[in-house]
């Protein structure tokens, strides 16, 4: 009992140390991912298409259905991973249009006629996209739930340098980008690796950006 | 999230009358912030006007010579476009400082300006926050304040203004325009778009309801040496501490704008008069009403450095 007792008083502790460290974060969500039920009003349907991975698929969502929960729950598209729900973690990265974007922070219905593309539409388990192939021969992962997210967004980084998009590390703003170290990690703040696999992750990026470039 | 019925406005106009005429309505464009707080049902609208069609996604240059930004132009576009890069570098610094690749993407013009002013308070639904729910208290008083404001804040809230390009937006001297429910337009400078706190922080812009951004406008180029300098508690992805927007000419004269200090972007007009002496002095005048508490009392000497840097160094 007193063993019990004691380890609920370090666990109350660590409770109020979590609750601190929560406040200080500066993107703070203080509240767990977990979907609530609506509490009042009845659900809105609404239809809407939209193609994803070169497929289109007409659905009729409720209308809070979010683009991560169009690709997982309805079109079994579960490559797409649901992390924080609230745009911090990227493990939701996905490519519309030509753009990476979060989808837990968008509305499916939102996306009429738009070209969607996830993990699985950029490789295959015997044709690895050169980012896939390139996580797995550096190791740029652990526990793998940020991979997705993380190959969706460099893939959109490669693009976006390519584009001469500038980053906030960029020296010279009227000058062509060039792909350093210091830009790849700049632009894939966005995405978090919980287990911390950030410098080998760096190095695939790298390795594929030297390739191409 | 609460159920919501939804619909893509047509016009400008539309928009702003449908906004107006339906019940506990609102805009969505990016989606990020609004999306974020609805899933916490601290933003509970029951009807969501869906704004992207309205082709307001384009920057052109105005008749004298400054750009029209149109409200739907995403926050990456902004900051590489080439006339932004070249004539207003301190709004392509301020916007690549702010937010993720993947945010900016989504984010737009308008919809950064019309980000909640925030703190860690409002998000945690268990406490009271008088901009959640006026009346309530503020749980920030008192609270974990070393984020919190330092100068312009009330007994009602102490939240900071988030955006970096507001920031940079304010010390440009924009200018917002706006389509009203009944049809009609209006400009509203930058330095009036944002309230501070006062007894009733849950109103946090001039906007009337149902009132629509349709474009900033920035006025033509004022040349000088333009730098954002954004100081977070990590290198990237993260809100200011404090930010310093900075526009210093060859003769020393110039502007300043502080971020991270205030409900809404910080500037006076008078401060900019004291930058040819420097940091100290100009820091002086911006924050000289500031009551810090003991948690944030560090941001007057940081933004004093911070400026002090731009200045030594203002293209860093």
């Amino acid at each position: 009992m007193q063993i019990s007792g004691r380890l609920e008083l370090s666990r109350r502790h660590l409770l109020i140390v979590g609750a601190a460290s929560l406040a200080a974060s500066s993107i703070a969500t203080p509240l767990p991912a977990a979907a609530q039920p609506a509490r009042t009003g009845a659900p809105v349907m609404t239809r809407v298409s939209f193609d994803v991975n070169g497929e289109t698929h007409q659905l009729e969502l409720d209308t809070r259905t979010t683009l991560l929960d169009a690709l997982r729950e309805h079109l079994h598209l579960t490559g797409t991973k649901k992390g924080c729900d609230h745009g911090q973690c990227g493990a939701c990265t996905v490519i519309v249009d030509g753009r990476r974007i979060n989808s837990c922070l968008t509305l499916a219905v939102m996306h009429q006629g738009d070209e969607i593309t996830t993990i699985e539409g950029l490789g295959t388990p015997d044709g690895l996209h050169p980012l896939q192939a390139a996580f797995v021969e550096h190791d740029g992962y652990q526990c793998g739930y940020c991979t997705p997210g993380q190959i969706c967004s460099a893939v959109a980084v490669l693009a976006e340098v390519k584009a001469g998009i500038p980053s906030h590390v960029t020296a010279d703003l009227n000058a062509p980008v060039r792909l350093t170290n210091a830009e790849l990690r700049e632009r894939m703040s966005g995405n978090i690796c919980r287990c911390g696999a950030y410098s080998n992750i760096a190095e695939a990026i790298s390795e594929v950006a030297g390739r191409s470039a | 999230m609460r159920s919501f019925s939804y619909e893509r406005a047509a016009s400008p106009g539309a928009a702003a009358a449908a906004a107006a005429s339906t019940a506990n309505a609102k805009f969505i464009a990016g989606g990020t912030n609004l999306l974020d707080l609805m899933k916490l049902e601290i933003e509970t609208p029951a009807h969501l006007i869906d704004v992207n069609d309205l082709a307001l996604d384009r920057i052109e240059e105005t008749a004298d010579g400054g750009l029209r930004i149109g409200a739907l132009v995403r926050n990456t576009e902004l900051a590489a476009d080439a006339r932004v890069r070249r004539d207003y570098g301190v709004l392509s610094r301020a916007l690549l400082a702010g937010a993720s690749g993947q945010l900016r993407n989504k984010a737009t013009t308008a919809g950064n300006l019309l980000q909640r002013t925030r703190c860690p308070y409002f998000y945690d639904t268990n406490l009271p926050c008088n901009k959640r729910k006026p009346g309530s208290g503020c749980a920030a008083i008192g609270g974990f304040g070393r984020q919190h404001a330092v100068v312009g804040a009330s007994e009602a809230c102490i939240a900071t203004h988030p955006s970096d390009m507001a920031v940079a937006m304010r010390v440009l001297d924009a200018v917002v325009e706006t389509v009203r429910p009944d049809g009609t337009t209006r400009s509203i400078p930058i330095a009036e778009l944002h309230r501070l706190p006062g007894d009733s922080p849950e109103i946090e812009t001039v906007l009337q309801p149902g009132e629509l951004i349709t474009a900033v406008v920035l006025p033509r180029p004022v040349g000088g040496t333009q730098a954002y300098r954004k100081v977070r508690d990590r290198a990237s992805y993260a809100f200011a501490l404090v930010s310093v927007a900075a526009i210093v000419q060859p003769d020393g004269t110039g502007r300043v704008a502080l971020g991270g200090v205030a409900h809404k972007p910080w500037r006076v007009e008078a401060a900019d008069a004291e930058l040819p002496r420097g940091a100290k002095a100009v820091t002086a005048r911006l924050l000289g009403d500031a009551k810090p508490t003991k948690d944030n009392a560090y941001k007057l000497p940081l933004a004093e450095r911070t400026l002090a840097a731009v200045l030594r160094d203002p293209r860093a």
